[in-house]
């Protein structure tokens, strides 16, 4: 089977859906897909209890009115010229576009320690995730940890549904988070935001300087040992919800050719101005560009989906925004810059390589991911590396390469459905 | 003083069997590498450890070297395990042929059985109905390359043998090999290096012969030996331009590897989708199973293939104290030790253990 | 789904209720901690939620290697931890 878009958008986030109203709005024929069965991405993720955000509720009746088809549970696997391969749980598609909106967002940070693979530890994001679908976490001990402003949003949620949450563990020191806050201002619309949570969050306790050195348990987490400046003490728990940020995906960008900034810890898409990538036609926003959080991601959706239907002037009257929101990203990176101690936390029989079971002492003396990934078996695994992979980069071990199809596991029989080979002429190029 | 008894450029699997073999025989052994050990066409092999009997010096070579494989049956390293070859036929053309084969694998020393449809399937419960009985060879194995290539050269290293890794050799001089970053080694050379042969040693034709293979999730139990079908050694041994054949592999962790193509004259080493869809149908018309399951990844390789299909295998001729061990194409895995044994029989001097004029590097050069 | 905005599927033969909307993931984790086990035998639970780390995986329907965090519960699954 095969479609085809004048303009199509990968991931339903607040950047996807901001891209396809945008490319909409000109009369382009767009298609929108995610590999959720929902719109709203990870931060407009819908919530069992309380529906999508208000927001994300105004972001989807816009694109109602457009002529937007929605493609949910739609896995991307594979990549042509011009051509994408996504797997449904039914069968395989082929999408053929004219213009390609890259908004696949990022994924959590997740370092490992002791204990991190007991049943129980979780992401931060990766609980509010879950508990929004429906995880049971009333009346559970929750510990939430990590680093950022995430952190405040997932006890947030976990409240909400129920959960005591015993307290927030930043791992920045109070110094740090207080500069940030000082500079808020500058935001207002991000003072309600903090201000909102806040008030929900009321009675919990957040501590800054302090982070999860172990977990502990048989088959499951029963507790953790929290270290700050007073030391190391040891609280009983349910669960552990802990992040250290966020990475961009850039997976399905790199296999599609897309030069990509790699200076940082973690690989970034390359865009322009106007977002365009190092492929023609293939234009990239939101955290995939580099985190930069949900305004920025609504701002550059909108400026990837006009260029992509190549109305530039609506584009370029966004530019200015961007530009703020990008400042904003800036302060927040650097105000929760991660204490090197998080790179010290795993011994060598933790496992780093979930998949594959391969423990951090197996691969010293390896200074190259395949080398390693050959003698050792890690990155080996169904993730394909994307959660060793990026703790790897980020303990200073070797950065995470080589995207290859399929981009997740994928059936062989969608592997075998679609010729990705046929460049396709009668889709027209909107874009200049 | 860099002086050494052989230096052996190149360590895959032949390299690292050869320096393996050298420094066992109390040789002062280096090793050069400029990547990874077992990193090229190595990491990329699916490791099946199996006798081709369609030419007679291949089998030959590959007996012998089968023998000398038992030597790692038990090392966790080696990933060894004995799942036994099971060829297939799609057709009674392809069944008639099987009895000659087996009658070849028989005379050279080996174990074969042909077996008809009904025990085709209670081999292999998940093959294609229709099909025409086929061959099993239950010795045959499987193993991990890259492992066992690490595994040889630190070996060798125990024995003495130097390890330059990271250092590519640029020139071959009168018994002696200059590095990239201007070492020089003294001593007779041994370049084993694969694809990468044409650089050092462009007088001996080789060309790249591209392949890819995908590898699934877990699903133990789902297939127990490795298959192909009978009419492989055409795709194998065929001169097309690309041809695709029925060949899995079940890995001791329950993933199933999938082979195989074959391509001459690509230099890209992406995965190329066409060809994997190509493959991917080949292997489900013998095992329709497959279409169901999840791939985790796929990759490409590239053989290094000579005009006549058999490595090269001997002193370079004209040039003193050079010696190579390449072009083994498909079959580098299953013949890596015996080509090793035949290459120190041959540097030291001593009777072959296998007629060695079949891989004379001369042979390329009349 | 069925009037009371209820999905109800079976986890290892047990039956279970949850809200429409819920993931497997959320399904499973009221009959168990463990969804699965590492290829050293460890027991393991979803971690990143977002269909990323493929720790969730479990049989649905007979099929294995299915990711419980990001496919929606329906009614009638037959969902097997522990593969």
């Amino acid at each position: 089977m095969t479609e085809r878009y004048d303009v199509l958008v990968v991931g339903a986030g607040p950047a996807g859906l901001a891209a396809a109203q945008a490319a909409a709005s000109h009369g382009a024929r767009v298609g929108l897909l995610d590999a959720q069965a929902r719109h709203g991405g990870q931060v407009w993720r819908h919530d069992v209890r309380r529906g999508a955000p208000r927001a994300a509720r105004k972001a989807l009746d816009a694109l109602a009115r457009r002529r937007v088809e929605w493609l949910p549970q739609h896995q991307i696997v594979a990549a042509g010229r011009r051509t994408l391969l996504a797997e449904t749980p039914q069968t395989a598609v082929r999408l053929v576009f004219g213009a390609l909106v890259l908004a696949t967002g990022a994924r959590e940070l997740l370092l490992p320690f002791p204990g991190w693979t007991l049943p129980g530890v979780t992401g931060a994001g990766g609980l509010q995730a879950l508990a929004k679908q429906g995880w049971p976490v009333a009346g559970k001990r929750v510990a939430v940890a990590g680093s950022g402003p995430l952190l405040l949003a997932a006890a947030a949620t976990l409240r909400r549904h129920g959960a005591h949450v015993l307290g927030i563990h930043e791992q920045a020191p109070a110094t740090a988070v207080s500069a940030f806050a000082r500079q808020l201002w500058r935001w207002p619309a991000r003072v309600a935001q903090a201000a909102a949570l806040r008030a929900t969050l009321a009675g919990v306790p957040y501590r800054f300087g302090s982070f999860v050195r172990a977990a502990h348990g048989i088959d499951a987490l029963e507790g953790i040992d929290i270290e700050d400046a007073h030391g190391s003490r040891r609280i009983a728990c349910d669960m552990l919800a802990v992040g250290y940020g966020l990475v961009p995906n850039v997976e399905l960008a790199a296999l599609l050719g897309c030069a990509t900034d790699d200076a940082g810890t973690h690989p970034r898409v390359q865009v322009d101005r106007m977002l365009r990538t190092s492929v023609a036609n293939i234009y990239a926003a939101g955290e995939l560009c580099g985190v930069g959080g949900l305004a920025a991601a609504r701002i550059e959706g909108a400026i990837a989906g006009h260029v992509a239907a190549g109305a530039i002037a609506a584009a370029t009257d966004l530019l200015p925004a961007r530009e703020r929101e990008r400042r904003f990203a800036r302060l927040l990176a650097r105000h929760f810059a991660l204490d090197a101690r998080l790179r010290a936390l795993a011994d060598g029989d933790t496992v780093v390589c979930r998949c594959e079971d391969v423990a951090l002492a197996a691969l010293d003396g390896f200074d190259d991911a395949r080398a390693a990934k050959l003698a050792t078996r890690c990155g080996m695994g169904a993730c394909q590396g994307r959660v060793c992979g990026s703790a790897l980069a980020e303990l200073g071990r070797f950065p995470r390469g080589g995207f290859r199809p399929p981009l997740f596991p994928a059936r062989l029989a969608s592997l075998a459905a679609a010729d990705l080979s046929l460049p396709d002429s009668s889709i027209p190029d909107l874009s200049t | 003083m860099n002086g050494y008894d052989l230096i052996v450029v190149g360590a895959g699997i032949v390299g690292a069997s050869c320096a393996d073999e050298a420094a066992a025989a109390g040789l002062r052994v280096a090793i050069v590498e400029p990547g990874p050990i077992g990193g090229g066409a190595t990491a990329c092999a699916m490791g099946h450890l199996v006798a081709m009997d369609d030419d007679p010096a291949e089998l030959a070579l590959a007996r012998h070297s089968l023998h000398r494989w038992e030597e790692f049956a038990d090392l966790a390293e080696a990933e060894f395990s004995r799942c036994g070859t099971l060829w297939v036929a799609r057709n009674e053309a392809e069944a008639a042929g099987i009895a000659q084969r087996v009658a070849r694998l028989e005379a050279s020393g080996g174990e074969a059985h042909a077996v008809d449809a009904q025990a085709l399937y209670r081999l292999e419960p998940a093959l294609a109905p229709g099909l025409c009985g086929g061959m099993l060879v239950p010795r045959e194995a499987v193993v991990y390359p890259p492992r066992m290539a690490l595994h040889l050269v630190r070996r060798a290293r125990q024995r003495g043998a130097v390890l330059y890794a990271g250092r590519a050799a640029r020139r071959l001089g009168r018994a002696a090999v200059t590095l990239d970053d201007g070492t020089v080694l003294a001593g007779p050379t041994l370049v084993a290096t694969g694809c990468a042969l044409p650089e050092l040693l462009p007088q001996l034709p080789l060309r790249p012969r591209k392949g890819h293979l995908l590898i699934t999730d877990r699903y133990p139990g789902l297939l127990h030996h490795q298959v192909l079908e009978l009419g492989y050694a055409d795709s194998a041994h065929g001169h097309a331009g690309s041809s695709v054949a029925f060949n899995v592999q079940p890995r001791p962790t329950g993933q199933i590897l999938i082979g195989s193509s074959r391509e001459f004259d690509v230099a890209d080493p992406s995965v190329s989708a066409p060809m994997l869809q190509r493959m991917l149908q080949r292997a489900f018309d013998f095992m329709p199973a497959l279409r169901g399951l999840r791939a985790i990844r796929a990759w490409t390789g590239f053989r290094p293939a000579t005009p006549d299909g058999r490595p090269y295998l001997g002193a370079v001729p004209g040039r003193a104290d050079l010696w190579v061990a390449a072009g083994h194409e498909g079959l580098g895995v299953t013949t890596a030790l015996g080509s090793a044994q035949l290459m120190l029989d041959l540097l030291l001097g001593r009777t072959p253990a296998i007629d060695p004029a079949p891989y004379a590097p001369a042979r390329a050069l009349a | 789904m069925n009037a009371a905005g209820v999905v109800r599927l079976s986890v290892d033969g047990e039956p279970v209720a949850v809200p429409a909307g819920s993931s497997v993931a959320a399904a499973v984790a009221r009959v168990t901690t463990r969804f699965r086990r590492s290829v050293r035998g460890e027991p393991r639970a979803p971690v990143c939620g977002m269909g990323v780390c493929f720790e969730c995986r479990v049989r649905i329907d007979g099929v294995p290697h299915q990711r419980a965090c990001i496919t929606p519960a329906r009614d009638g699954m037959q969902v097997n931890t522990d593969d």
